[in-house]
């Protein structure tokens, strides 16, 4: 077992440290996820109930491999989710992911997404709802190699504080070492639109259940492709509820 | 019933703190569609919103009473349980909600205030079903998210498929008739008389033009200008005011 990593490493840097030591000693090796190639994948992760969780995964996808990742991220005290997923030439990576998260949850995606030959794409999309003094981060790295011309990949990470005391760190990064390739961030943090509410009242809704469903919306988009996503909708559902109450 | 549904007394109310409505008073009956006219900028707009108790439209003097209740004690919400619908002149964009369910939520939040029951899934899409048909509207359509990618007149056209299953007891409808073409002016105004024409309800009807008069016919037409009526008449006040225009007529 390695040491307990410090917040002065960069995929750290907002973790809640003692959280992840009392949990050090027994954390699984990160899941090791092989697609091969050609082949088509999709997961959904749920957050397992656990007041402390980190999932962690070392994913490759052979050339022409397509991954689809779902994931809610929701641990009462600590949720972390940490991903290192290489792409082979002509890969497909899709990671779609929620922080939800109250009172003094710390929630927390780190992503290496490393475009290692050419022609791999990868989309992520993290939209976080953070209320009471939760704090919600997205790390998310897009490493590409030298040779890896073509690469495409998208970050887009927007975030919903409802409260004062709620924060929300986005990193996007890049390291491009290829020169024909395409990338693109954006990060938004905001509140709920006062159009949007207003309206939503003067058709009936009282202002929790019209913030309830505004949310609803901002979050239930993550995973309009994924199949059979009912419980991933209803655990998230369950989730707002939680931050609206 | 009551003689005065809706009963606007000496109205003042001011937007991001500037005044705007400026001693406002109108009267609008049960069984009654009343039009209002008036040059841009008058606060045709403001009227609306204030009725519908939006934030930041603060009342400074003078009362709104709804069947006899104090309309401006009530929460955005609470004016729709009572029975209040606003039309909007820019109806808003919810991404990420169908407005199956946007109406559907609304429908029944409505109802359990009243007391009334919640219809089921089934009973809400047969309603939904069928008021889109009366509206020519495809009902497809209510599966995507709420207002987003519709058209000026398709926006418009919404607004009143979520009038008729809602079937509110008054309405304000600001500009329900611009972006509208030809054929969809005349299914609206139809809509407007077949949803909101009875002795026991209500509508206030802000237009620009004579057209929606003509299949709309209002028991009363009046003028705001610069935050007040400045002259009240007829179904003839809408045609004379088409042909001399404001500053003419209200003079
Ligand atoms: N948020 C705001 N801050 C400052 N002034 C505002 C605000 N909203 C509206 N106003 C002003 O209030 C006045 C009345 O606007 P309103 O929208 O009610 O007019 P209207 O009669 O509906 O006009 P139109 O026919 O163009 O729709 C205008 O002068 C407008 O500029
Ligand atoms: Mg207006």
């Amino acid at each position: 077992m390695t040491a307990l990593p410090t917040r002065k490493l960069e995929a750290f840097r907002y973790a809640d440290i003692d959280a992840l030591s009392s949990v050090w000693e027994q954390l699984a090796a990160p899941r090791s996820i092989q697609i091969a190639a050609h082949k088509k994948v999709q997961q959904i992760w749920l957050p397992n109930g656990n007041d402390i969780e980190v999932r962690r995964a070392e994913i490759t996808l052979e050339a022409g491999a397509e991954m689809s990742l779902f994931a809610l991220n929701n641990a009462r005290d600590y949720g972390r989710i940490e991903l290192d997923v290489t792409l082979r030439e002509g890969s497909h990576f899709t990671f779609n992911a929620a922080n939800i998260g109250a009172g003094e949850s710390n929630l927390e995606i780190v992503t290496t997404v490393r475009h290692d030959a050419p022609s791999a794409v990868s989309r992520q999309v993290v939209r976080s709802v953070l209320g009471g003094k939760a704090v919600g981060s997205y790390l998310g790295k897009v490493a590409v190699a030298r040779d890896a011309q073509q690469s495409d990949g998208e970050q887009s990470v927007k975030a919903m504080l409802l409260d004062r005391g709620a924060t929300a760190n986005c990193k996007p990064e890049l390291e491009i070492y290829a020169d024909d390739v395409k990338c693109a961030h954006g990060a938004t943090v905001g509140e709920l639109d006062p159009n949007q509410l207003f309206y939503a009242m003067s058709r009936g809704l009282d202002p929790a259940s019209a913030k309830a469903l505004l949310l609803e919306g901002f979050v239930m988009g993550l995973w309009d492709d994924a199949e059979g996503s009912d419980a991933i909708c209803e655990a998230a559902r369950a989730a707002l509820k939680v931050v609206t109450a | 019933m009551n003689e005065r549904m809706l009963s606007i007394k000496h109205l003042h109310a001011t937007v991001a703190g500037k005044p705007i409505i400026d001693g406002l008073t109108l009267s609008v009956p049960a069984g009654e569609v009343h039009a209002i006219m008036g040059p841009n900028g008058a606060g045709k707009s403001t009227l609306a919103y204030v009725l519908g108790g939006r934030p930041g439209y603060e009342v400074t003097e003078g009362s709104v009473t709804f069947d006899g209740r104090d309309l401006l004690a009530l929460e955005p919400h609470e004016r729709a349980a009572a029975g209040l619908f606003l039309g909007f002149q820019y109806p808003v964009e919810i991404p990420g909600v169908s407005s199956l369910q946007f109406i559907r939520e609304s429908l029944n939040t409505q109802r359990r205030a009243r007391g009334e029951a919640e219809l089921s899934g089934a009973e809400f899409i047969k309603l939904a079903r069928a008021e889109a048909a009366e509206l020519g509207m495809d009902a497809e359509m209510l599966k995507r998210p709420v207002n987003v990618g519709f058209s000026g007149g398709e926006k418009k056209r919404a607004e009143m498929v979520q009038m008729g299953i809602m079937r509110p007891r008054f309405a304000v409808l600001d500009e329900t008739d611009s972006g509208l073409d030809i054929d969809a002016l005349r299914t609206v105004g139809r809509e407007i008389n077949r949803i909101m024409r009875a002795p026991d309800k209500g509508v206030l009807l802000i237009t620009h033009y004579q057209r929606l008069l003509d299949y709309v016919q209002p028991d009363k037409v009046h003028v705001l200008s610069t935050g007040k009526i400045v002259r009240s008449g007829g179904p003839e006040l809408a045609l004379e005011l088409e042909r001399e225009g404001y500053a003419e007529a209200a003079a």
